[in-house]
């Protein structure tokens, strides 16, 4: 393998690595809103 | 001794999000949105979110397998040669492990986050285009978009049943408008890349049947589609705003149906009314979901 391919190899599985760790933070952030939203509904009735 | 098949360097990020079609994707998120605001029930608009990331990343992932199923046919056609499968900057594997689990993590989180009958319905949409039209139908009948039409045309009910929790005379109808614009726009745009499909072997109807058959069938799946457009405003569904915005729009999209189905191509033709059609299809949706919307809001 040249340098020039581990490169590119490097650099895409940091950019995949990157989109999922932010992925992931939204994932939390949306689940956490879920649920303050369930509980809201949930006190209305 | 058996030869290792050259290994490909993990696919970018870019790649994942080409495989989910984004601007077909547009138009889903978009009519499953008008779908959930046109309904009578307002919605937490975190679950609201929730619901339309749900489309969203369910239409992605039926896209992402239909990209899967369908590499040989895309890397024949000019239009989708540089897709990532095509191209070879993916592995197949990949894409369809991209596909199955965005799928299924789509309707488990509609399921878990907003109710069971929206999640059945993103499901059987899913399933519906991947199975019934891109394994089934397309590679076997000029019929493919006629039936398969039907999945794109599942995000309004989708949305509404998202709100509602269950499915209405307004959403079905709804459903059958995009259902019965399917045909027009596809075959409007079939006409113009008429060669494309016949390199690929796709059975388009323009291949199969000839342009002639083809348009007629353009001018005669308006006369349906335009009933479907306009029939929430008599049905008392829908106001005025809807029923003049709706009314007209329908008109113009007849009219250039019209001249398409009349028309003759010509040597040198450079099909400008097919794309006219074409064009203004698409943003006739978007204006008669729109005004959906803006109906349901000013009026309430």
């Amino acid at each position: 393998m040249t340098p020039d391919e581990q490169n590119l190899i490097r650099r895409r599985q940091r950019g995949r690595a990157l989109v999922l760790a932010l992925l992931l933070g939204g994932l939390v952030l949306l689940i956490f809103g879920i649920s303050i939203a369930k509980i809201q509904l949930g006190m209305q009735h | 001794m058996t030869l290792a098949a050259p290994l490909l360097p993990p696919a970018d990020w870019r790649d994942f999000l080409a495989l989910t079609k984004p601007r077909v994707m547009t138009l889903v998120v978009f009519t499953g949105l008008c779908g959930m605001l046109a309904a009578p029930v307002p919605i937490h608009p975190v679950l609201g979110f929730t619901a339309i990331l749900c489309i969203a990343l369910g239409a992605g992932a039926a896209g992402a397998l239909n990209q899967w199923y369908e590499a040989d046919i895309d890397a024949v056609m000019r239009r989708t040669q540089k897709r990532p499968l095509p191209a070879g900057r993916m592995d197949r594997q990949a894409a369809l492990h991209f596909g199955v689990g965005l799928s299924a993590f789509s309707v488990l989180l509609m399921g878990l986050a907003i109710n069971v009958v929206a999640a059945a319905i993103l499901a059987v949409s899913i399933l519906f285009y991947v199975l019934v039209y891109t394994v089934w139908l397309k590679r076997r009948t000029p019929q493919n978009i006629v039936i398969g039409g039907a999945a794109g045309a599942f995000p309004p009910l989708i949305g509404w049943a998202a709100a509602t929790g269950e499915v209405g005379l307004l959403p079905f109808l709804l459903f059958l408008l995009v259902f019965l614009w399917t045909p027009p726009h596809f075959w409007a745009l079939a006409l113009f890349v008429k060669i494309d499909y016949a390199n690929a072997g796709v059975p388009m109807l323009p291949v199969v049947a000839g342009e002639r058959v083809t348009r007629t069938q353009i001018g005669l799946y308006t006369i349906p589609m335009s009933i479907a457009a306009i029939a929430p405003w008599p049905l008392g569904l829908t106001g005025p705003i809807y029923g003049w915005t709706a009314s007209l729009t329908t008109a113009v999209f007849a009219l250039l149906a019209l001249q398409v189905a009349t028309r003759t191509t010509g040597t040198d033709d450079r099909m400008r009314p097919e794309k006219q059609l074409f064009r203004y299809s698409i943003l006739y949706l978007f204006v008669i979901f729109g005004a959906l919307v803006a109906d349901r809001w000013i009026i309430a």
